[in-house]
């Protein structure tokens, strides 16, 4: 499957933020545009800024004024779908946090490929934090070139493996 | 003495059923043939999916462990090494038991058989060199014993199986060189398939696995690409330099006790194929015999712990553990979240699956003429 069309998919669904609420800083991205039989996401949120309700397969929706970006949904949601993304980062980058179950860890200030939904490359980043998270699931806090924050969504570790 | 409620098989399913009952007063025993009780649970080292009542974000492996925990509380009595290998209908439906040193009988008021599942092999020139296996025997080599059977891997099927199977190799360390599906699409959901792709693992849909070549082991695949009609396009093969070639092209229901027993059967290909006709209690056309999990037709780990509790409860009121209205009130809620559970482009085929076995379960008693019990 290509980015353009996943992307299309996870864009049109109730999960994914506008443009203007992306432009008002860290804000969640729920990539889960199909109707499976699950809801975490929604529990978790202590600012219940995810609505799944009844049946459990509704897809997940954002209620992106009530999201504060805190992340706490990326590490209790079993599809690893869940990102947030600061694009307020810094003036010319945007920070995209995601969650990570690999070793080795990466360490913070290391420079990494960033791929997309499909597996290409997309352009470098930079990790800016690691993040213990919960139960095993760690947080990884990459900053990429501000234009790529829609794109950029897998960190190879340049040091070789695919990562 | 003889246990009332028999439970062959301790996977999610089996092990709610035991802790259901139990819970209500029935002395039950819990039979696997594994060294462990569990099932699939403890090879699962992901976040299930789910609701909060089915342990939703957990691991399977932690859901394991609560699950024990539930069985013990509840004096379930559990014996492990055992393989129950025979049910006479004739006498009653006396179960035949071997633990690895002598063979016995016991003769349980009821029966859940929770058995589980079974892989589909898949043959193809070279498909019998060491180094072709299962994705159940790789998920087991890997998570339980830490054993990484191969370095550069070929996924064959991209379902949930498939999916999740290739990320877990990933961070045993392997490399995942494709995953190659012979469907136009990808069968699994697509979260999985997402943070699979996400790392660089290309999903080759409308591909199979021609070959596996070597001297004595696995050292290469020959992939191809397929037409609309499911036709190799010529001259497309390509050859993958690995050294596992791991099979994920589906599960069927592990019925072979209740064949043995003379159940109804029905075809329901979403439901992994041939499986026993049962109510909406999980009682087979055996009375007094149920089924519950993958055995009564593939699904997941949350409706076999639906299943099984649906199977433990109905037990405890045929025993006369609790009154009718009681565990008509149960089941109405468990009965409403497993018809939750099957909405959806995913959900649903498996809806009109369970339905067509009730309805299958209806005709078989018409049929058959009046029901004894
Ligand atoms: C890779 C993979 C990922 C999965 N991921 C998820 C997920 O994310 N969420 C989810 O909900 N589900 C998931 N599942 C599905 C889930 O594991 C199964 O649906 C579930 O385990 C079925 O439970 P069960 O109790 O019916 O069978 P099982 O767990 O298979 O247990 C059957 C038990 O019966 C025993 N047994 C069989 N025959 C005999 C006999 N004759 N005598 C004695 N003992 C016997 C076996 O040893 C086994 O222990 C996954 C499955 C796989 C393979
Ligand atoms: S980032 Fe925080 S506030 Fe936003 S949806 Fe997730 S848990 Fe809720
Ligand atoms: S927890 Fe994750 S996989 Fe589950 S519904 Fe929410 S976003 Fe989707």
């Amino acid at each position: 499957m290509r980015e353009s069309e996943i992307l299309e998919k996870i864009r049109s669904s109730p999960g994914y933020p506008s443009r203007e609420r992306f432009i008002k800083g860290p804000v969640c991205v729920i990539e889960c545009p199909e109707e499976i039989p699950c809801d975490p996401c929604s529990q978790v949120c202590p600012f219940e800024a995810i609505d799944v309700g009844r049946p459990i397969t509704n897809l997940p929706k954002l209620i992106e004024d009530r999201c504060t970006g805190c992340g706490l949904c990326i590490t209790a949601c079993p599809g690893l779908a869940i990102f947030v993304v600061n694009l307020n980062y810094s003036p010319g980058e945007a920070s995209i946090s995601m969650p990570y179950e690999f070793l080795p860890l990466p360490d913070v200030g290391q420079q990494v490929e960033m791929l997309n939904r499909e597996g290409s490359y997309v352009c470098k980043g930079r990790i800016v934090r690691v993040n213990e998270g919960e139960d095993h699931t760690r947080v990884v806090t990459v900053a990429v070139p501000k234009e790529f924050y829609e794109h950029a969504r897998g960190i190879k570790l340049i040091s070789g493996k695919v990562r | 003495m003889d246990a009332e409620l028999s439970v062959i098989g301790s996977g999610p399913a089996g092990l709610s059923a035991a802790i259901e009952s139990a819970k209500y007063g029935v002395r039950v025993e819990l039979i696997d043939e594994n060294i462990l009780p569990g099932g699939q649970l403890f090879k699962q080292i992901h976040k299930f999916f789910g609701s909060k009542k089915h342990y939703a974000g957990v691991r399977g492996y932690d859901i394991g462990w609560r699950l024990l925990r539930e069985a013990e509380d509840a004096k379930v009595n559990i014996r492990l090494n055992t393989t129950v290998w025979g049910i006479f209908q004739s006498s009653n439906n006396r179960i035949g038991l071997f633990d690895q040193q002598r063979v016995f009988f016991s003769k349980p008021k009821r029966l859940v058989i929770a058995t589980g599942a079974t892989e589909n092999p898949l043959s193809f020139p070279g498909s019998t060199l060491p180094g072709v296996m299962g994705a159940g025997a790789v998920q087991t080599m890997m998570n339980i014993h830490r054993v990484l059977p191969g370095r550069r891997v070929l996924m064959v099927g991209a379902g949930n199986v498939g999916l999740i199977v290739s990320y877990q190799l990933l961070q045993a360390g392997a490399e995942v060189a494709a995953v190659v599906e012979a469907m136009p699409k990808i069968g699994g959901y697509l979260v999985h398939a997402l943070k699979l792709m996400r790392t660089g693992v290309p999903i080759l849909t409308s591909h199979t696995v021609l070959e596996a070549r070597g001297d004595k082991e696995v050292e290469s695949a020959v992939i191809a690409s397929l037409d609309k009609d499911c036709r190799i396009v010529k001259g497309s093969e390509k050859e993958l330099d690995v050294d596992l070639v791991c099979l994920a092209v589906g599960l069927k229901p592990d019925a072979e006790l209740c064949r043995m027993l003379g159940c109804g059967f029905t075809y329901v290909p979403f439901l992994g194929g041939r499986v026993p006709i049962h109510n909406e209690d999980m009682e087979t056309t055996i009375p007094g015999v149920y089924v519950a999990g993958d055995v009564s037709g593939v699904e997941e780990a949350s409706v076999a712990m639906e299943e099984g509790r649906l199977a433990g409860i109905s037990v405890a009121e045929s025993l006369g553990y609790i009154s009718e209205g009681e565990a008509e009130k149960e089941k109405d809620e468990i009965k409403e979240r497993l018809r939750d559970f099957r909405i959806g482009p995913f959900g649903s085929p498996r809806q009109e699956g369970k339905d067509k076995i009730l309805t299958e379960y209806k005709r078989w008693f018409s049929n058959e003429g009046k029901r004894d019990s």
